[in-house]
């Protein structure tokens, strides 16, 4: 007797590993996710590795910290803002629409694609603050720091994909970063936010990406804000970014299949 | 027996654009069905909603008898869209064993391979195929899945003389094993080479459904031009096999099936002609023909 459709997770290992493989061979994608944060880390973190604030707290681990929420973030926003615009772009939506393959499973896949090179992204990060920043901690606070960075992500793929979705794929890549760049800057990513500009200060409180970085700055215990503020303001701008991700793709979805 | 592919008095609109206008299409499992129209004619749109990436605006679309859009439906079918594209950065034998897992039993590989003419190209990125290979491809993943159905809308595009005829004989294959095809194309002879039945589409409505043969004998076979020493009255030609007559002071223009009985009966009437040119009708003027006809006699389409 014949099955009536594929496996569901079978068909998820390998429509992620076709993700993966997609991503690692365009440098584009993976050379900059993977190098930038070692770039940053390297202008901004390495001479400051070895101070200490006030209160103790390692200047280079804090600074690890700010750049594995840009390393992540970024990681997010341009694999589905450039990723659909460039799956768009290429008519793949249509091929793939008239397959078997469920679109929660192409989705999916693309989450975890997107999960793996994140962790990839941080570990090289951390493993770059060790060996030539001499920073030292604890394997349990490296640990948190992931887990940290990837709950919080869910905001970053809902704007990732409403750019993906609202914009050409020539669009996408100018878009996500004049978005993205500046938000993760006022952030406090690349410069800590107590050093910016006093109206730069006010704006940040309300930007995703800089609930995002007191995520990543709660396990070295140097968060401006306690960490269930953190994850409320993510979900809150996960409900409003995702709103946004669905209009953008039933908008484009209206278009093509309808 | 269900249905492989039904359209019931499905009317298809984009805004004040109407699509389809009315098309009923019963295409039995084991057929193979070629659907035939110019540019416009609704032919994209049709398979667009059999397969359920569109929806009727009216009337309903039915795959294996149930929801197009069912995957148990899609699961049994494979489609080559004029319209799509794959990861370019993956080889071809990554992108097919990519949407074999999206099958319940997919063939093998090497078989998508074989048949798709694609074993020299197999460890290629796909970004890096000509035309015609990439055609190939999208071919190789319709069949992948070893589907009992196969839609292929404008197979042939961009491919050379060479790789269309070896396509056609693939597909040939395809269809012997007893599955159903349901293509589009622009060529009669393609569809008269191919398919069992072939289902004109005009203006969103099914102008003729009939074996390749019986179109073929209704639509004209050939332009005939020439030049007359007086203007030809149209009685001239009376009760002659011909359609769709030009005459632009001496010079006459004319559709016809049997240009020999057209030009013996002139010259039987003693009407004196020369530059006279027969040329093969292109399926624009083939189809003029059916359309006038249709529209003339409002006759019900033979089934």
């Amino acid at each position: 007797m014949s099955v009536a459709v594929a496996p569901a997770l079978p068909m998820l290992v390998a429509q992620t590993r076709a993700q993966l493989l997609n991503y690692i061979r365009i440098p584009a994608f993976s050379l900059t996710s993977l190098a930038l944060p070692l770039v940053f880390y390297t202008f901004f973190g390495l001479p400051n590795a070895g101070k200490h604030f006030p209160d103790g707290t390692s200047v280079g681990l804090y600074l690890m910290c700010s750049f594995g929420a840009y390393a992540v973030s970024s990681v997010m926003v341009f694999s589905f803002g450039i990723g659909v615009a460039n799956q768009r772009g290429l008519k793949l939506d249509l091929l793939q629409r008239a397959t078997p393959l469920p679109p929660a499973v192409a989705i999916l896949a693309q989450v975890i694609m997107a999960a793996l090179f994140a962790v990839v992204a941080l570990v090289v990060l951390m493993l770059y603050v060790v060996v030539v920043g001499g920073v030292r901690f604890p394997v349990q606070t490296g640990l948190e720091i992931i887990g940290l960075l990837l709950v919080g992500a869910l905001p970053l793929i809902g704007m990732g994909m409403a750019i993906g979705y609202a914009s050409g794929p020539n669009a996408a890549p100018a878009i996500a970063n004049l978005i993205y760049l500046p938000m993760a800057f006022a952030s406090g990513m690349f410069v800590p936010v107590g050093d910016l500009p006093d109206f730069i200060q006010k704006i940040a409180k309300y930007l995703p990406t800089y609930h995002y970085a007191q995520l990543a700055y709660t396990p070295v215990h140097h968060a401006d804000e306690a960490l269930q503020w953190a994850l409320l303001w993510s979900a809150v701008w996960t409900v409003i970014l995702f709103a946004a991700a669905i209009r953008a793709y039933r908008r484009d979805a209206l278009r093509k299949f309808s | 027996m269900t249905a492989a592919v039904e359209l019931i008095g499905a009317h298809k609109s984009y805004g004040t654009v109407e699509a389809l206008r009315g098309v009923d299409i019963a295409i039995q499992p084991g057929e193979v069905v070629a659907m035939l129209g110019p540019n416009g004619a609704g032919k994209t749109t049709s398979i667009s909603l059999m397969l359920g990436l569109r929806k009727p605006t009216r009337g309903q679309a039915r795959l294996f008898g149930i929801d197009p859009g069912d995957r148990r439906a899609r699961s049994r079918t494979g489609v080559m869209l004029q319209e799509s594209g794959v990861p370019s950065s993956l080889t071809v034998r990554e992108v097919i064993d990519l949407f074999r897992a999206y099958y319940p039993q997919p063939a093998p590989t090497a078989e998508a391979l074989r048949r798709s003419g694609l074993e020299e190209q197999a460890g290629m990125q796909t970004g890096k195929l000509s035309g015609g290979q990439r055609q190939r491809l999208y071919y190789a993943l319709a069949i992948c899945g070893d589907p009992e159905l196969l839609f292929l809308d404008e197979p042939t595009v961009g491919m050379d003389v060479e790789s269309r005829r070896a396509f056609l004989a693939s597909i040939k294959e395809f269809a012997a094993t007893a599955k159903t095809v349901v293509l589009t194309t622009h060529y009669l002879e393609e569809a008269d080479e191919l398919a069992q039945r072939v289902v004109v589409i005009d203006h969103g409505v099914v102008i003729a459904d009939a074996s390749p043969r019986e179109i073929k004998s209704r639509v004209a076979g050939k332009r005939v031009s020439f030049t007359t020493e007086q203007p030809l009255s149209p009685e001239a030609l009376a009760g002659l096999p011909h359609s769709r007559i030009e005459i632009d002071g001496l010079r006459v223009r004319l559709l016809s099936n049997e240009p020999e009985a057209v030009l013996g009966a002139l010259f039987r009437r003693g009407v004196h002609l020369h530059d006279l040119e027969v040329v093969g009708a292109d399926l624009e003027e083939a189809f003029l023909t059916l359309t006038s006809r249709a529209a003339a006699s409002e006759e019900v389409p033979v089934s």
